[in-house]
C-alpha cells in the first residue's frame, strides 16, 4: 500500500489561517451558509448531498477559498439540521437523522421538544468540533485507515450493521429481523449497479430502484399523518401537547450528565464516518446501538430517553470531518456528499491530494477552519431555533398533518424532480402503517435498505477478486481485520439473542407472579 | 379591415409556422437532462458548458440541469427516450460509449436511433493504472503477467457497459489474455480507490482522475486508450505505441442530444449555436482547470462518431 501524501509533522498551521474565516465577507458566508444549510436540513428530501450540490453553481462565481466556505458550513449545518425535522416531524432529513427519531421525536410527543433539540445541536456541536479536530491532527493516520478497508471488511460491516437490526427500536427481536428483510428485499428491485441485471422492475419508475430518501419520508411521515388524520376523525378535541421551558443552561447540565452516550457518539462516529462508501449512513444508527447495550438505563430508549438523541447526533456531526479525510488526503471522495465537494473544488482548479496542502494552504486551511467555527455558529442558531420550533407541538393535528404530508410530497418529488418518487413513498408509507399496527417498524427496514445494497457490492467484488486469487474461504475469513469483524459480528448476535431470553424469563416471571 | 389583418396575420403564421418557431426559439429557459447525479463528472461539466447558453450569442435563454440518476444512466436516458417532450425545450447529456452499450446489451428502451446529437463537448479517455509500489511499469509487464497467470490479474473499473468495461475488452481480446476485471459500484473513485488501497493489482480509469492520483504520487499511468497522446499526458504511450491494436472506442464523449421527433429546424438551430457555445473562453478555463479534457464536435461529426461507435461495440459486446 503507498500512500504518497505525508505531512509535516503535527503542526499548527491551521492557527496561523485562523484569521482568514473572520474576513467580512468570508464570515458572510460563513453565516449565509449556516443558517441556509440549517434551513434547507431541516427540509425533508434535502440531504446534505442536494443541499450541498444546489450550492455549488453559487461558488462559481466566488473565490475558491470563498467558495469552500459557503460549502463547508453548509455541509455541517444540514447534518445538524435534519435533526429538527426528524425530532418534531418523525421524518429523518438523510440516513444519518433516523437514529435521531427514535427518542428525539417521542421527546417531541411528551413536550419535550426543545429539550430534544436544545440536546441534539449541542451534541452535534461536540461531536462535531471533535471530529474536525480529529481531520486537523491525524489525517495521516486516519488516511491508512480509510484504506484498510477492503471489499470483504466492507461485507462483515454491513453484515453487523444487519445484526444491530434485530435490537433497533423493536419490542420483538423477530418482528425486527422480518422488518429488516424487507428492507434487504425492497434494496434489490432496479437494475443492479454492478451487473446490469434487472430485479423486480414492474414498472419503468422503478428501473433506478426504490430511492432511499424517497423512502425515509414515506415510511416515516406517511404513517404519521394517517395517525393524525384518524385521530382528528375519533376525537373532537385537538390534542394539546403541554409544551415544557427549557433553559439552555440546563441542556448543558444533562448534557455534561451523559458523558457515556457523548463519548460513545463522537468516538463511533469519527471512526465509522471514517470507512469509504458506508460510515455517513450507519454511523448514527451504530452509535445508537452501542449507547444503548452500555447503558444501565437501556430499557429506557426508544420511551424519550435523552441519551438516544445525544448518541445519534454527536455521532452523525463527529462523522463529517474525518468522511473528508480520504477526500482531502488521496483525492478520494468517501462519501456522496464528498463527491459533490470534490466538484466544487476541481471546478476552481484546486485538486485535494498533496497539492492541496502544499500548494493551496489558505484554501485547505481556512475550509476547515470555517467547519470547525461552523460546528460553534450552528449550535448558537440551533439553540435559537430549537426554542421556537418547539411551539409546533402546540399546531392542532389536522394541520400537522396537511403540513406534514406537502412536505412529504415536496420532498420527495424534488430528489429527483420525479412524481415516480412521489407514489413509491405514498405507497411504502401506507403499507407501513398497516405494518406499524402489527408492531413492526420503519426504522429497521430502512437500515435493511441501505445496508442491502452495500452488503451485496462487495460481496460481488469480493468474490470476483477471491475467485481470481485464493478463493473466497481464504479472502473472506483470513486476515486480522477479517477476525475482529467477525467476532464483533457473533458479539452482537450472541447479545441480542442474550437480552432476548433475560427479558422473556422476566416477563414470564412477572406473569406468574401476576 | 381589422378582421382582414387578422386572417391574413393567421394565414402568414400558418404558413410560415416552422420558421417562426425555430426563428423564436427559444422563447423560454431551456431544461437539459443529466443521467448522473449532481457533483459527478457529466453533471459538474454539464452544467460548465451550458453556463453561458444565456448570452445573446448562444441561445439566449438559461439552461437548468435536472438530474435524473440510476442505474448507470439507464433510467434517466429511459425516460428521456420514452417521456420527455420533443419540442427542443428539453435536452440531455449523452455519454458515449456507456448508452450504445447499454442498447446493445438490451433491457432498455432507447438506442442510437431514439435520439438526435446535437455536438460534442468533451473527450476524457480510459487509461491503465497501478498502484505507486507496484513492480509494473509499462503494458507489457502488464500483459507478461496475465499471460503467466491466467485469468489472476485483477483489474478494477466504473461497472460494466462503461467505457472503462469497453477498455478491458479491448485489451484482452488485443492482448490475447484473460484478466479478471473487477466493475465497482460507485463510479471511477470506487475503482481507484480499490487501486490505491491494493484491493485490486491495476485499473482502467478515466484520464481526468488519473491525472490527479498521479500528481499525488499515489498511482502510475502506463498507457492511454486513445489514438493519439493526450496533452495533460505528454509522456504516458498510447496503447497502440505499445504494440496493442487498440482504437479510441472507450473513450467517454459527452455532448447534449434531443430526442427523435425534435422539429428539424429547432435542431438546426441548436446545431449551429451550441458548438459556438461550447467554444467560448470562459468554458475553456473553467475546465482546464477541472481537469477535463475538452473535444468541440458538431451534429455531422457526432453522427459519424456514433455510428462507428455501435459497430465496434456490437462486435467487442457479441457472444457477451
Amino acid at each position: 500500500m503507498s500512500i504518497g501524501y505525508e505531512r509535516r509533522d503535527i503542526d499548527l498551521e491551521f492557527l496561523y489561517y485562523f484569521g482568514d474565516v473572520f474576513s467580512p465577507v468570508s464570515f458572510g458566508l460563513l453565516l449565509l451558509g449556516t443558517i441556509g444549510g440549517l434551513l434547507l436540513g431541516a427540509t425533508p428530501g434535502l440531504s446534505p448531498t442536494m443541499a450541498v450540490a444546489l450550492l455549488i453553481p453559487f461558488t462559481f462565481h466566488l473565490q475558491p477559498v470563498q467558495g469552500l466556505i459557503l460549502l463547508g458550513a453548509a455541509y455541517t449545518s444540514t447534518v445538524a439540521g435534519g435533526a429538527v425535522s426528524a425530532i418534531l416531524l418523525k421524518i429523518p432529513g438523510a440516513p444519518a437523522n433516523i437514529a435521531t427519531t427514535l427518542d428525539g421525536h417521542t421527546m417531541a410527543k411528551q413536550g419535550k421538544g426543545a429539550r430534544a433539540l436544545q440536546l441534539s445541536f449541542l451534541a452535534s456541536a461536540v461531536g462535531g468540533v471533535i471530529g474536525v479536530l480529529l481531520l486537523i491532527f491525524l489525517t495521516p493516520v486516519l488516511s491508512q485507515w480509510a484504506l484498510a478497508f477492503g471489499p470483504s471488511h466492507l461485507f462483515w460491516l454491513a453484515i453487523l450493521g444487519v445484526t444491530v437490526i434485530g435490537s433497533l427500536d423493536s419490542a420483538s427481536v423477530v418482528k425486527g429481523l422480518l422488518s429488516g428483510c424487507i428492507g434487504l428485499w425492497l434494496a434489490t428491485i432496479g437494475f443492479d449497479d454492478i451487473m446490469g441485471a434487472q430485479r423486480f422492475i414492474f414498472h419503468p419508475a422503478l428501473g433506478g430502484g426504490i430511492n432511499i430518501i424517497a423512502a425515509l419520508i414515506g415510511l416515516f411521515a406517511i404513517p404519521q399523518v394517517l395517525t393524525m388524520f384518524a385521530k382528528g376523525r375519533t376525537s373532537s378535541a385537538a390534542e394539546v401537547i403541554e409544551v415544557e421551558k427549557h433553559s439552555i443552561k440546563d441542556a448543558i447540565r444533562e448534557l455534561v450528565r451523559r458523558p457515556r452516550a457523548l463519548t460513545i457518539g463522537t468516538v463511533t462516529g469519527s471512526f465509522i464516518g471514517l470507512i469509504p462508501g458506508v460510515g455517513g449512513q450507519i454511523a448514527g444508527l451504530v452509535a445508537y446501538d452501542q449507547t444503548k447495550k452500555f447503558s444501565p438505563e437501556r430499557e429506557k430508549f426508544g420511551k424519550g430517553h435523552s441519551e438516544g438523541v445525544i448518541a445519534a447526533e454527536a455521532a452523525n456531526n463527529a462523522m463529517v470531518g474525518p468522511s473528508l479525510v480520504p477526500l482531502l488526503t488521496l483525492s478520494i471522495p468517501g462519501s456522496p456528499t464528498a463527491a459533490v465537494l470534490l466538484g466544487g473544488l476541481l471546478i476552481h482548479g484546486i485538486f485535494p491530494g498533496t497539492d492541496l496542502f502544499d500548494n493551496h494552504p489558505d484554501v485547505a486551511w481556512t475550509f476547515i477552519n470555517s467547519m470547525l467555527i461552523g460546528q460553534v455558529l450552528m449550535c448558537i442558531f440551533g439553540l435559537y431555533v430549537a426554542g421556537l420550533a418547539a411551539r409546533i407541538a402546540q399546531v392542532p393535528q389536522s394541520v400537522m398533518a396537511a403540513v406534514v404530508l406537502g412536505l412529504a410530497v415536496f420532498g420527495s418529488y424534488s430528489v429527483q424532480s420525479s412524481m415516480g418518487d412521489v407514489y413509491v413513498m405514498v405507497t411504502l408509507g401506507v403499507i407501513m402503517y398497516f405494518l406499524e399496527r402489527f408492531g413492526f417498524s420503519a426504522a429497521p427496514l430502512v437500515l435493511g435498505l441501505i445496508l442491502g445494497p452495500i452488503a451485496e457490492a462487495n460481496f460481488i467484488q469480493g468474490s470476483m477478486i477471491a475467485g481470481a486469487t485464493d478463493g473466497l474461504g481464504a479472502y473472506f475469513l483470513t486476515g486480522t481485520l477479517n477476525i475482529v469483524l467477525i467476532a464483533v459480528v457473533i458479539a452482537s448476535i450472541l447479545y441480542s439473542v442474550w437480552m432476548e431470553l433475560r427479558t422473556r424469563r422476566y416477563i414470564s416471571k412477572e406473569e406468574i407472579m401476576g | 379591415m381589422k378582421n382582414l389583418l387578422t386572417a391574413a396575420t393567421l394565414a402568414l403564421t400558418t404558413l410560415a409556422g416552422g420558421a417562426a418557431l425555430a426563428e423564436d426559439y427559444p422563447e423560454r429557459p431551456v431544461m437539459m437532462m443529466v443521467s448522473y447525479g449532481a457533483g459527478g463528472a457529466t453533471d459538474f461539466q454539464a452544467r460548465i458548458v451550458t453556463m453561458t447558453a444565456g448570452n445573446e450569442d448562444a441561445l439566449g435563454m438559461p439552461v437548468a440541469i435536472i438530474n435524473k440518476p440510476g442505474a448507470g444512466g439507464r433510467v434517466g436516458w429511459n425516460w428521456f427516450a420514452t417521456q420527455a417532450d420533443a419540442d427542443g425545450y428539453t435536452l440531455a447529456a449523452y455519454n458515449v460509449p456507456h448508452f450504445i452499450a447499454q442498447s446493445i446489451k438490451g433491457g432498455v428502451e432507447y438506442s442510437t436511433d431514439s435520439f438526435e446529437p446535437i455536438a460534442n463537448w468533451g473527450a476524457d479517455p480510459a487509461v491503465f493504472v497501478v498502484a505507486a509500489d507496484s513492480p509494473m511499469n509499462s503494458m507489457d509487464d502488464v500483459v507478461t503477467f496475465a499471460k503467466d497467470n491466467p485469468g489472476k490479474l485483477t483489474f478494477s473499473g466504473a461497472g460494466l457497459f462503461v467505457g472503462h468495461h469497453i477498455a478491458a475488452l479491448q485489451l484482452e481480446k488485443a492482448a490475447g489474455v484473460k484478466m479478471a476485471y473487477i466493475p465497482t459500484k460507485g463510479g471511477g473513485a470506487a475503482a481507484m480507490k480499490a487501486v490505491i488501497a491494493g484491493d485490486v493489482m491495476g485499473g482502467v480509469n478515466n484520464l481526468s482522475d488519473a491525472f490527479r492520483a498521479q500528481e499525488a504520487g499515489n498511482v502510475k499511468i502506463l498507457g492511454v486508450f486513445d489514438l493519439e497522446r493526450n496533452d495533460f499526458l505528454p509522456d504516458v504511450p498510447t496503447l497502440k505505441e505499445q504494440g496493442y491494436d487498440i482504437d479510441n472506442a472507450s473513450v467517454n464523449f459527452r455532448g447534449i442530444m434531443v430526442p427523435k421527433g425534435t422539429p428539424p429546424e429547432v435542431i438546426e438551430t441548436l446545431a449551429a449555436t451550441v458548438p459556438e457555445m461550447f467554444n467560448n473562453d470562459r468554458v475553456a478555463k473553467k475546465m482546464a482547470a477541472g481537469g477535463s479534457p475538452m473535444h468541440i464536435m458538431d451534429r455531422e461529426e457526432v453522427q459519424a462518431m456514433w455510428a462507428a461507435r455501435e459497430e465496434t461495440l456490437k462486435a467487442l459486446l457479441a457472444g457477451l
